[in-house]
């Protein structure tokens, strides 16, 4: 993973409640530089609370958060030169054309003007940049929205749900800016409860439910940690699929089907995040 | 507070209500039907430049509220706000850099009453200074409903009723004393009377306690919205 270790995030013993309601209980997680670290859950799991707590939305009800070592109870606005956020619902202004969206942006974070063709080259909306934002298709507002949270070169970049309802297509592109961020440096918080987009993209995630993490770590650690069949699935050319335990002694039955040419494929069965997410909470990331 | 951000959301303000039509309307109606009228509606007994002095206090009792409402509704309704707001900009910038220009806007709307009444020296000089007054009054008030207000459907809804008060009361107020009465403690009905004055106009202590009274009420409801509602 190549991570440096430094936390950047560090939230503790955090609980927020609205309404006499614990919307997020005792919440505690570290967020490592340059990594990309994915808030993963369904609808209603406190995704998106959580984002709007770390980027200083919201004060915490109980615990602490530190964001670059502020405080966000006592957050100081000039961190926002440091942080980029992509909010679920875009914050474009509809009327004004692309550039200008970008202008406007660029002005308030002390951002050169030519930084402005640059980064409309990079998410590909050069081509429509005078064309007004309620024109655009819902892919070229993500970008646009993408290109206004990547302006200020954060060192933090907030993304909800970044490729929500996008066809397949524009989800990649969102995916390889994501990526593009990734390999500057940039540490990258996004929430979705895509498990393929999660798997994908995050060096770790947090599987929340109902307020808690349930679980916390590498995508494919976590499954291997629930892969209690531990077995070995072979597909044969005859189209059987067989079982085998993943132990020694089943060496010389894979052997067998090897000598015979007869193995089309050979899988491990381990489950996936939404198995182990169906797993831990009775629930389907996607309800 | 930085002066160039406040410059930076003007800009933005300027290029959007460009594209917007039913703002835009709103700085344009009241001056056009007020040159249409001077000209060609005249009668025995109607005093000089009736319909200046009637369309200009309708004028800086509407256009002013109605659009601060709608813009920052708008704003809280499409999350732009809370863009900005995290774009480093703080609450007192956005309102200076709206504000500044809705009021800038409504000036050059006035400077047309100004020169449809024909007002020249100290009375022209009163005349602006108290739509400048009347105009922020209106924006304060804008301000209190658009921070009040969750999306622009619910600042329509307060909009319409509060703009319709102080808009038409001075003008109501010519033909019922109840009404009359009434009307006194509103700003727009001060500014009325201060500007139909038929001698020199004189700066009246009541015309000023009244005025300087709403600052404070719009004053102290919108740091009451803003605390309560917040500007997201």
């Amino acid at each position: 993973m190549g991570l440096n270790m430094k936390s950047v995030i560090k939230v503790s013993n955090l609980t927020q409640i609205f309404f006499d309601q614990k919307v997020l209980q005792d919440i505690n997680m570290d967020i490592f530089s340059g990594e990309i670290f994915g808030l993963l859950g369904p609808s209603g799991a406190g995704k998106t609370t959580l984002l709007k707590l770390l980027t200083g939305q919201l004060k915490p009800t109980l615990g602490t958060i530190m964001v670059l070592e502020n405080d966000i109870r006592y957050l100081d606005k000039m961190i926002y030169h440091k942080i980029g956020i992509m909010m679920e619902c875009l914050g474009l202004y509809e009327r004004l054309s692309c550039y200008d969206n970008l202008k406007l942006f660029a002005g308030l974070n002390d951002v050169p003007k030519d930084k402005i063709s640059q980064i409309l080259q990079k998410v590909g909306l050069w081509e429509v940049r005078k064309r007004s934002v309620a024109k655009l298709s819902k892919g070229m507002k993500e970008r646009l929205a993408f290109a206004k949270a990547i302006m200020n070169t954060p060192k933090l970049l907030f993304l909800d749900e970044p490729t929500s309802g996008l066809d397949p297509s524009n989800a990649s592109s969102i995916h390889d800016l994501i990526q593009k961020e990734r390999e500057r440096g940039t540490t990258i918080i996004l929430t979705t409860h895509n498990m393929t987009e999660a798997e994908k993209l995050c060096d770790r995630i947090a599987l929340l439910n109902q307020g808690s993490i349930v679980e916390c770590g590498i995508p494919k650690e976590i499954c291997l940690k629930y892969n209690h069949q531990n077995k070995l699935r072979i597909c044969l050319l005859d189209g059987k699929i067989i079982e085998l335990p993943n132990h020694s002694s089943s060496a010389k039955k894979v052997k067998e089907y090897l000598e015979q040419g007869c193995i089309q494929s050979i899988h491990s069965t381990e489950p996936n995040l939404e198995t182990v997410f169906m797993e831990l909470t009775g629930r389907k990331l996607r309800e | 507070m930085k002066i160039k951000h406040s410059i930076i959301i003007a800009e933005k303000q300027c290029k959007d209500m460009l594209k917007n039509k039913t703002v835009l309307i709103q700085f344009l109606l009241f001056p056009l039907i007020n040159i249409i009228m001077e000209h060609s509606v005249t009668f025995d007994g109607l005093p000089e430049h009736f319909f200046t002095k009637m369309f200009a206090v309708m004028y800086l009792g509407m256009a002013p509220l109605t659009t601060m409402a709608a813009i920052l509704s708008e704003e809280k309704e499409k999350n732009t706000l809370r863009a900005l707001l995290l774009s480093n900009i703080t609450s007192i910038e956005y309102l200076v850099g709206v504000g500044g220009y809705i009021w800038f806007v409504c000036m050059l709307g006035g400077s047309i009453f100004f020169i449809t009444g024909n007002y020249k020296g100290y009375e022209g000089i009163v005349f602006l200074g108290s739509m400048a007054v009347g105009i922020l009054i209106s924006l304060l008030i804008g301000a209190v409903i658009g921070t009040w207000s969750k999306n622009q459907m619910s600042a329509t809804s307060f909009t319409v009723p509060i703009m319709m008060v102080f808009s038409f009361l001075p003008m109501l107020s010519m033909f019922n004393e109840t009404i009359r009465k009434v009307a006194k403690i509103t700003y727009t009905q001060q500014i009325s009377l201060f500007l139909n004055q038929t001698e020199p106009i004189k700066i009246n202590i009541e015309n000023v306690i009244v005025i300087l009274f709403n600052i404070l009420i719009v004053s102290i409801l919108f740091r009451y919205a803003y605390k309560k509602y917040g500007f997201t």
